[in-house]
C-alpha cells in the first residue's frame, strides 16, 4: 500500500502496525464488513416486502391467498429458522441448476438424483466452473440474501399481521361508515395505523437480523468471521507479517463492531417510535399529548 | 449385532465410555438413533446447568439493574448490553481464543498453581459462555416483570409489616417469576436449542465425545445422506422441547394457583434460535 511498506521485516513498532493493517488482505476483511452490512441493508426491506405481502394474503377475502399467508407466517412458528438458513441455500441451488439441466443439458438418462448425489452436466452448474471467482462468491452471497429474506419475511408478516389485527375495530368501521371501499380502508385507515403497533415487533426482527448475519460464515460466504479467523491464526516466519495468535484481538474487534452496530440501531428506533406514537390512540401518544399540553399551559 | 448391543456399546460414547472408535461401515438406523441419543447427553447437560446456575444469577442482575445505587446499576446494564447486543456465535469464538490464552502452566497465586487448561474444554467454558448469555437475557426478562410488580401487591406487604428479605421472598419474588415465567419458558426453550452451536464454533470435540449436531454431522460427512442423521437430531429435540413445557407448564400452574382461571397466563411457544 505504503511505499515503505516494501520491507516488512526492517519495520518496527507503529510503522509496522500501520503496514500490517493496510496488507491486501486486510483491504478484503474490512471490505467484509460492508458485505454484512449489504447483508442487511439487502435483507431488511425485501422482507419487509415479503412480510407486508404475507401479512395482507392472510387478511386477504380469497381464500387460497389467504391459506397462503397463514400457511407463510405459520412456517416459522413451527420450525427453527436455522433449519430454513441451511435449507433454503441448498433447495434453491439445486433446484435451478435441475431447471438448467432441463434445459441446457444434452438428454440422457442418467437421474439426476442418485446414491445422494445430485448430478448435472457442466453447462448447466451455476455459476459455470469457468467463471471468474467473483461470480461464485455473488451467487453464494445471494442465495444467503433470499434465506435471509424468506425467513425474516415471514418473521415480519407475523409481527404486521398482530399490528393489523390491532388496529380498533372502530376506526375502520367509521371509515366504512363514510363510504370508503375495503381497499380504501385498508390503504388510508389500517396502514398508518398499523405501525405503532408494528414497531416494537419490527425492532426486535432488526436486531435479530443484525445478530444473525455471522451465520454467513456457516453458508460459506467468506464474512467478517472467516477473515477474522484466516488472518488473526499464527503467521510462521515465511510470511511477510508474522505473529503469534491473535484471533482474540479480531473477534474483539467483531464484538465491538455488533455492539456499535447494536447501540446505534437502539438509538435510531427508539426516535422511530417517539415519530409514530405522535397522535395515537395508545399510552406513549396520550403521554406524548399530556406533555405538550402541559408545557402549553 | 442387534440393536441392544449397539446401545450397550455407544450409549454412553459421547462421555467416552463403550467403544471406542464410532462406527464406520454399515452405518444402521440403530447407531445413528444411538450416538446421536448419546450426544443429546452433552445438549442436556449445557442446557440443564446454564438455565439452573443462570436463573440464580438472572434474579441478582434483574435486582441490580432496577436498584438505585448507580454502582449496581451500571455494571448490571453493562453486562446485559453486551450478552444481548452481540451474536452467541461470536461470544463462542471469542470465549475459546481467549480461554486458551490463559497461560499453560497454570496460574501461581500465593505459592498455589491453579490450573487452567480444563477451561478451553467445551464442558467448562463453553457452559461459562451459555450461562452467561442466558444470564444476561433472563436478567432482561425479570426486570421487566419486577417493573410491572403490581403497586398494590407491595403497598398490602406494606400494609403487613413486611421489609427487606421477607418482603422479596414472599411477595416480590413470587410474583415476578409469575409474571416472567411465560417469557422465561420461551428463553429455557432457546437455550437448549442454542447448545447445538456449540461444537459449531470454536470449542473442539475431544476424543470424537460430542454433542448432537456432532454426530449427525459425522455420520452424514460418512453415509453422504443429511436426510437421515438431521431428522433424528431435529427429532430428539423437539421431545427435549415438549419435556420443557412439560416441566415449565407445571412450574406455571404452580405459580398461578392462587388466580381465578381465566386470569391465569398461558405458556406461548415461540421458537427461535439465533441470538
Amino acid at each position: 500500500m505504503f511505499a515503505s511498506c516494501a520491507d516488512p521485516s526492517q519495520l518496527e513498532g507503529l510503522a509496522w502496525l500501520m503496514c500490517y493493517l493496510t496488507t491486501g488482505k486486510h483491504m478484503l476483511f474490512y471490505g467484509s464488513f460492508f458485505v454484512v452490512l449489504l447483508l442487511m441493508v439487502i435483507t431488511a426491506p425485501v422482507a419487509l416486502l415479503f412480510g407486508f405481502g404475507g401479512a395482507l394474503a392472510a387478511r386477504s377475502r380469497v381464500a387460497p391467498l389467504r391459506w397462503f399467508g397463514k400457511g407463510y407466517t405459520a412456517m416459522v412458528r413451527g420450525v427453527p429458522d436455522i433449519v430454513f438458513f441451511l435449507f433454503v441455500p441448498i433447495a434453491l441451488d439445486q433446484g435451478l441448476e435441475y431447471l438448467r439441466h432441463l434445459w441446457a443439458c444434452p438428454p440422457s438418462d442418467a437421474p439426476v438424483w442418485s446414491n445422494n448425489e445430485f448430478n448435472v452436466c457442466a453447462a448447466a452448474k451455476l455459476p459455470l466452473s469457468s467463471s471468474p471467482q467473483i461470480w461464485h462468491e455473488a451467487y453464494g452471497f445471494t442465495l444467503a440474501v433470499i434465506a435471509f429474506a424468506i425467513v425474516f419475511g415471514a418473521f415480519a408478516a407475523n409481527v404486521l399481521y398482530g399490528a393489523m389485527q390491532a388496529v380498533p375495530r372502530a376506526q375502520l368501521e367509521t371509515a366504512e361508515a363514510y363510504g370508503m371501499t375495503h381497499r380504501q380502508v385498508t390503504r388510508r385507515i389500517l396502514i398508518p395505523q398499523m405501525w405503532t403497533y408494528a414497531l416494537p415487533g419490527l425492532s426486535n426482527l432488526w436486531m435479530i437480523l443484525i445478530k444473525a448475519t455471522p451465520l454467513l460464515f456457516l453458508l460459506g460466504v467468506e464474512d467478517i468471521v472467516y477473515w477474522a479467523r484466516e488472518l488473526g491464526s499464527t503467521k510462521s516466519a515465511i510470511y511477510d507479517y508474522p505473529h503469534p495468535d491473535w484471533r482474540v484481538w479480531y473477534f474483539l474487534g467483531l464484538l465491538a463492531f455488533y455492539l456499535g452496530m447494536t447501540k446505534l440501531s437502539e438509538s435510531v428506533l427508539s426516535r422511530i417510535t417517539a415519530r409514530l406514537s405522535r397522535g395515537q390512540a395508545t399510552m406513549a401518544g396520550e403521554a406524548q399529548r399530556k406533555q405538550a399540553g402541559g408545557a402549553g399551559a | 449385532m442387534s440393536c441392544l448391543d449397539i446401545i450397550a456399546d455407544y450409549g454412553m460414547r459421547s462421555l467416552g465410555v463403550g467403544e471406542r472408535l464410532l462406527p464406520r461401515g454399515d452405518v444402521t438406523l440403530c447407531h445413528q438413533f444411538t450416538l446421536i441419543g448419546s450426544g443429546m447427553i452433552w445438549n442436556v447437560y449445557f442446557g440443564a446447568l446454564a438455565l439452573i446456575f443462570g436463573f440464580f444469577a438472572a434474579t441478582a442482575l434483574a435486582l441490580a439493574k432496577a436498584s438505585e445505587n448507580p454502582l449496581l446499576r451500571k455494571p448490571a446494564e453493562w453486562f446485559i448490553f453486551l450478552f444481548r447486543g452481540s451474536p452467541l456465535f461470536i461470544q463462542f469464538f471469542l470465549a475459546y481464543e481467549a480461554l486458551v490464552l490463559l497461560p499453560r502452566a497454570g496460574i501461581d497465586i500465593f505459592g498455589l498453581t491453579i490450573q487452567t487448561s480444563w477451561m478451553t474444554r467445551a464442558w467448562a467454558g463453553a457452559l461459562l459462555v451459555l450461562f452467561l448469555n442466558t444470564s444476561a437475557y433472563s436478567a432482561e426478562i425479570f426486570y421487566g416483570a419486577l417493573r410491572s410488580v403490581p403497586k398494590g401487591d407491595l403497598e398490602a406487604a406494606d400494609a403487613y409489616g413486611m421489609t427487606g428479605w421477607t418482603k422479596f421472598r414472599r411477595v416480590v419474588w413470587p410474583t415476578m417469576l409469575r409474571l416472567a415465567w411465560p417469557a422465561y419458558t420461551n428463553e429455557a426453550i432457546f437455550l437448549f436449542h442454542a447448545t447445538a452451536l456449540v461444537f459449531f464454533s470454536g470449542f473442539p470435540a475431544f476424543k470424537q465425545q460430542g454433542d448432537a449436531l456432532y454426530y449427525a454431522s459425522y455420520f452424514a460427512d460418512k453415509t453422504f445422506n443429511p436426510f437421515i442423521p438431521y431428522p433424528i437430531t431435529a427429532f430428539y429435540f423437539i421431545v427435549l422441547t415438549l419435556v420443557l413445557i412439560g416441566i415449565f407448564g407445571a412450574v406455571n400452574r404452580r405459580l398461578n394457583r392462587h388466580l381465578p382461571g381465566q386470569d391465569r397466563p398461558r405458556l406461548r411457544l415461540r421458537p427461535q434460535i439465533i441470538r
